[in-house]
């Protein structure tokens, strides 16, 4: 690297421009850049951007959990009370992962296979929950569900709020990770399907499904690491009742509000091995399904 | 055999089929030849039932078919983009239609062994559909279309994505596989040379009807209107007829070729045009002349006889037309 002495407009002017400028090089004089020189920058920004959003915090935060040693940290972990907070956002991200699964892809297929009047309009619906502050969606649901229900439907501090309010908020992941694959696949391999004998269940079963599959698994692996670290739209309908339906997030924000900033970070750092594992072992699994399609020669 | 009775289809006010009858027998290769928009595709996939019909029956080996889902028709299909199985095998996309239809595991092994053979793929079973070349994956295509034994084998401009070379390739391969397996097949085709090399009858269809139906040497040589004769071959327009560029005689001598043209019945007569160009292009000879009216045309001519006559550019010939029958001097013609 003999470029750290260079003048910083040409730093500047490096990083800014396409890492392999091959057909233009700069014309300032003294100022050949190897194409190297514009992908270093380009690394160094993304990770240090990376470290100092992303890293750092998440550093500090699992420093800061273990401030009591390990077995202060095991404790706060698997204090009956935070076992439940984990065990009730587990379970209800999980049944909320799977009905977006379901219902998310039936939405995308409705919204690409079907022609009805006002198609635009739900299609810009979907993305609603994303624009939303979620405390939005807490009162909208509280209003339906609440106490004095108008329909007579109580939901209030109870797990199916919990469900009703995370999916209003994820609905959008699996819908838009699918609506592209569903747009691009051939219907052709469908009639292809119906030739030779294929109902219509089983050509989407062994045909469509296995196609869609990557971006089914990938859409919901967001919505379920969406609903896990989820504050907003439960805090109102969910009730905050410990080992009910207090989640993850509500426990955190009482530890903090009692002072033990340690068993936050504790209770965190659990939290975010987990979600991290389930994307993991999620994307394994699509990049996995895809692989087998694009193997190419 | 398949029948097709007084079919019509429209999308809103196009009329894709006018009123379609086509008989098509048993063990023949039957070519739908027609320009795109001329309602081939659409004839095809009425009899696949991938389309239906607003009127009319089609029925398959003597059963009305008209109403059964593709399904049940018993047919194979192949489509131009192949339209494999991307996510299964070689081996599972042949085998789809035997799984589908819950065969025991030793015959569907046995009988896509057989057919991955037949289409030249064994070794490839194992292969994922992108792995393949385009030809591959059209005899892949094929060979899954055929592992249900089908009482009709329909396809659908087959040959449409592949390169020239694969495309003639694999046109003489169907034709020597229908040799074999003798199944009742429709090609829909917009190219008139495979049309009139690979099918032993061909229908030609314009704008949502039949023009013509008959064997390949037939509609070339008597066909039925201007249509026909344009679709299934190059013209030039000499004397205000449609005539065959090899069919064009050019003479220097006037009185000889006027002598000549008195002979031949129904003749558009002789015109004097002018040698823009000499084209040639390997065994043939392309003629490019403009007649004294100024309407351009070409004339097809073998190299032995462009060598022998060496027509320049800028000379003045005399151009007539002969009728096959009595081309027996088994020399000039054109092209356009």
């Amino acid at each position: 690297m003999s470029t750290t002495t260079r003048p910083r407009e040409d730093v500047v002017q490096t990083s800014s421009s396409p890492p392999r400028p091959a057909g233009s090089p700069p014309t300032r004089e003294g100022g050949r850049l190897r194409p190297a020189t514009g992908r270093a920058i380009g690394v160094g920004v993304v990770g240090l951007w990376l470290s100092l959003i992303v890293l750092l915090p998440l550093a500090a935060l699992t420093v800061r959990s273990l401030d009591e040693g390990l077995a202060g940290f095991w404790d706060a972990v698997t204090a009956p009370v935070a076992l439940a907070a984990i065990g009730t956002t587990l379970v209800v991200s999980a049944v909320v992962a799977l009905l977006n699964a379901v219902m998310g892809t039936l939405v995308a297929w409705v919204l690409v296979r079907d022609e009805f009047p006002g198609k635009r309009w739900v299609n810009a619906l979907i993305d609603l929950p994303f624009a939303l502050p979620t405390i939005v969606a807490s009162i909208v649901l509280l209003a339906l569900y609440g106490p004095s229900s108008p329909v007579g439907l109580q939901l209030n501090a109870t797990r199916l709020g919990l469900v009703v309010a995370l999916a209003f908020v994820t609905l959008p992941f699996v819908v838009r990770s699918v609506q592209p694959v569903l747009l691009e696949l051939d219907r052709e391999v469908e009639e292809a399907a119906a030739s030779l004998g294929a109902s219509n269940g089983a050509t989407f079963r062994r045909v469509v499904l296995p196609t869609l599959a990557p971006a089914v698994i990938s859409g919901t692996g967001l919505a379920f690491a969406r609903a896990v670290g989820e504050y907003g739209s439960v805090v109102l309908i969910g009730g905050n009742i410990p080992r009910e339906t207090q989640v993850v997030s509500q426990y955190i924000q009482q530890q903090i509000e009692i002072d033990r900033p340690v068993n936050a970070a504790a209770v965190s750092v659990a939290l975010l091995g987990i979600s991290f594992l389930t994307l993991f072992l999620l994307r394994l699994w699509g990049s996995r399904a895809q692989r087998r399609e694009e193997r190419s020669s | 055999m398949i029948t097709v009775s007084s079919a019509r289809k429209n999308y809103g006010d196009f009329v894709a089929l006018d009123d379609v009858s086509l008989t098509i027998p048993s063990g023949s290769l039957t070519a739908l030849l027609g320009p795109s928009g001329s309602g081939k595709s659409t004839l095809l996939r009425a009899i696949a039932g991938l389309e239906g019909i607003d009127s009319g029956v089609v029925s398959i080996a003597g059963v009305d078919v008209t109403r059964e889902p593709p399904q049940r028709r018993g047919i194979g299909f192949v489509f131009q983009h192949y339209a494999a199985f991307k996510h299964m095998t070689v081996r599972d996309n042949v085998a789809f239609g035997l799984t589908i239809r819950k065969r025991p595991k030793a015959e569907v092994r046995r009988k896509v062994d057989e057919l991955l053979e037949i289409v030249g793929l064994d070794g490839f079973q194992h292969r994922y559909p992108s792995q393949l070349s385009g030809g591959q994956r059209q005899r892949m295509a094929l060979a899954r279309a055929l592992a249900v034994d089908p009482r009709v084998l329909l396809l659908d401009e087959p040959f449409g994505a592949l390169d020239a070379k694969v495309r003639a390739e694999l046109r003489h391969w169907l034709r020597r596989l229908h040799d074999e397996v003798h199944v009742t097949t429709v090609l829909v085709t917009h190219d008139q040379e495979e049309a009139l090399d690979v099918a032993d009858r061909i229908a030609v269809l314009n704008r949502g009807r039949i023009e013509q139906v008959g064997d390949p040497v037939s509609l070339y040589e008597k066909p039925a209107n201007e249509f026909v004769m344009s679709f299934l071959g190059s013209v030039a327009r000499l004397g205000g007829q449609l005539v065959r560029p090899h069919d064009i005689v050019l003479e220097r001598d006037r009185l000889a070729a006027l002598a000549a043209d008195a002979r031949t019945p129904a003749s558009p007569g002789v015109v004097t045009a002018t040698v823009e160009r000499v084209v040639r292009l390997g065994f043939e000879v392309r003629v490019e002349l403009k007649a004294d009216s100024g309407e351009r045309f070409a004339a097809q001519v073998t190299r032995a006889e462009a060598d022998r006559r060496r027509f320049q550019p800028g000379e003045t010939v005399h151009a007539r037309a002969d009728r096959p029958a009595d081309a027996t001097e088994a020399e000039p013609a054109l092209a356009i």
